[in-house]
């Protein structure tokens, strides 16, 4: 069987071919330039940030005789040969950890309430004048960029050391993080209800509580779970400045090169962590079936 | 029909859900929050909250943020432009190694690349804890490893990004359409060519839009790093905060925020473009 393909006469397909021919030539220029631009940059930044590869060379096998090392115990056998003296501390480190998630809980929850508090002034929907809504956005915004740890430093100042200074410095970051997002909730909200509810004569806050709240709950719930999960990491590093939790103790074992307590509290954060990913992850399932099913 | 016609008994026995709610349900969700304040309050209290400690702290933060004003860098901002530069080099090298590295390492824990879960499971769990360790405590690493200095923060960040890209990348490889990678099969492509001409033309827009968050964000990462001496401003910002010059501290924080602000424009401009030229294309 034969089949009949029409090709074009030469002329036109001349023409064709050329203006395609130039466009893909157009489009590999574009990238080429690109990519000249980008490694432009990568060049700059290496001199800026003083990269210097014969050190990483040097070095490099001492990275890896790091992890050789923190999988050693003194006596020079491995680690996971004796687990009682490995994890000689766990009664402090227990401890430890117990704070550092308390720390992430409280300063969730306090982050969480603050920003239930602000986000309606700073959704478009239901903000009630504008300046506030630029205020309060400026405020969040504020909150959000400046990173949790350098709050902590100051609050460390401020409130004296310890957990206090971390739970105050999570709980601003993450009204910051939280209020945006749960804004964000709001505006997607469905405005009829607020409506109706206005109708009947109802007050700003009467019309928040009765239409705008029961249909955000679900979703501020599974953000602040998502929130808990990350300030977990956040509080596991407060203890470098002098904010409490295990962040103090793992500073002190790599700074005095207490090699395998390194490992055993590196293993008790990530074992932690994943726990905790994987708890938040079963209760937000939880909660959203629960909201599917209603 | 009017309202008064309704009898509320009947209503009652038509809608059972509507009005007898089970205790369990009406009473789940406060005592949910019931328990929620109770941990709270516990926590407050074995973290050493007081009042009367509270109270002093806000005085004292009201006292350094009327220091704070006006800010003023004093003599020595020619440094801290160049450890802003150092900074933004610090994030810009690290997210690119790390997208470099990760790139390889997210075909291997990409489903529709490799089949074998006894393959996938380890690469993920490697990518997963690396991911569980903070980029500080891989910069105190780094930092006994290479010295201190912005170049153990670079390795800092790239080792911690590796992690979230290898997850991310091999995400997008797994949400990439089969249908052209079977098409060059069928045409008789080996799996390097399945990969170069099936997979990257529909992940790479996807990846550039995720590197240049992610520099975005790193550019936050990288001012904190220099915190505990991996280089760039968070080291003058940490050093200025522990001698109490609270108008060159809200000084470096102004330019922290301003350049944050600053990436995240240029970035999603640069994202847009890129994700635009994905629709065209």
């Amino acid at each position: 069987m034969t089949i009949a393909v029409s090709i074009l006469p030469e002329h036109q397909l001349a023409a064709l071919n050329g203006a395609y021919r130039k466009a893909v030539a157009r489009k590999r220029l574009r990238l080429l330039a690109g990519f000249a631009l980008f490694v432009a940059a990568l060049i700059v930044a290496s001199i800026g940030a003083e990269v210097n590869l014969r050190t990483l060379f040097t070095y490099f096998g001492n990275f890896i005789s790091y992890f050789d090392r923190i999988l050693t115990l003194d006596s020079g056998q491995r680690v996971w040969t004796d687990a009682g003296e490995w994890f000689w501390g766990w009664h402090k480190w227990l401890k430890m950890l117990g704070e550092t998630l308390l720390i992430s809980y409280v300063g969730t929850l306090v982050g969480a309430t603050l920003a239930f508090c602000l986000n309606f002034f700073a959704a478009e929907n239901t903000s009630p004048a504008p300046w506030l809504r630029f205020t309060v956005r400026r405020l969040l915004e504020f909150a959000r960029t400046v990173p949790g740890i350098v709050f902590a430093l100051i609050f460390v100042i401020a409130f004296g050391l310890g957990p206090m200074a971390g739970v105050l410095a999570i709980a601003i970051h993450s009204t910051g993080a939280l209020g945006k997002l749960f804004s964000e909730i709001v505006e997607n909200a469905d405005m009829k209800p607020v409506e109706g509810i206005r109708s009947t004569g109802a007050s700003w806050l009467s019309c928040m509580r009765f239409a705008v709240v029961p249909q955000v709950t679900a979703g501020y719930a599974s953000y602040a779970l998502l929130r808990f999960e990350i300030n977990v990491r956040e509080a596991s590093v407060m203890g470098f400045v002098g904010a409490g939790g295990i962040g103090q103790e793992l500073v002190v074992a790599i700074r005095k090169f207490y090699y395998s307590d390194v490992s055993a509290i590196l293993l008790t954060i990530i074992v932690t962590v994943f726990i905790i990913d994987i708890a938040t992850g079963w209760l937000r399932g939880r909660l959203f079936g629960k909201e599917a099913r209603t | 029909m009017t309202p008064h016609e309704v009898d509320p008994r009947e209503l009652r026995a038509r809608y059972p859900d509507v009005f007898d709610r089970p205790a369990s349900a009406r009473l789940a969700m406060p005592a949910m929050i019931v328990a929620a304040f109770a941990i709270l309050i516990y926590g407050l209290v074995d973290l050493d909250f007081s009042p009367s400690r509270f109270l002093s702290g806000l005085s004292q933060l009201g006292w350094i943020t009327l220091m704070m004003i006006p800010p003023d860098p004093g003599s020595s901002l020619p440094i801290y432009l160049k450890a802003l530069g150092e900074t933004l080099s610090i994030a810009l090298l690290g997210t690119t190694l790390a997208a470099v590295f990760a790139l390889p390492v997210s075909l291997l824990a990409a489903r529709n690349i490799v089949p074998s879960k006894i393959l996938r499971f380890p690469v993920r769990r490697f990518l997963d804890s690396i991911r569980g360790v903070d980029t500080l405590i891989w910069a105190l690493v780094w930092i006994n490893v290479v010295g201190l200095g912005p170049f153990a923060g670079v390795l800092a960040i790239a080792v911690s990004d590796f992690g979230a890209f290898g997850k991310l990348f091999s995400e997008a490889i797994e949400g990439a359409d089969q249908k052209q990678v079977e098409g060059i099969r069928a045409s008789g492509g080996s799996a390097l060519h399945e990969i170069r001409f099936g997979l990257l033309p529909q992940v790479l827009p996807v990846i550039a839009g995720q590197v240049l968050y992610f520099i975005e964000s790193n550019t936050r990462s990288a001012t904190i790093i220099g915190i505990v001496g991996a280089g760039g401003i968070g080291l003058q910002l940490a050093e200025q905060i522990r001698v109490l010059e609270w108008q060159k501290v809200s000084f470096l924080i102004l330019m922290i925020l301003v350049a944050v602000a600053a990436i995240d424009f240029v970035s999603g401009k640069l994202r847009f473009a890129i994700i635009g030229r994905r629709a065209v294309a």
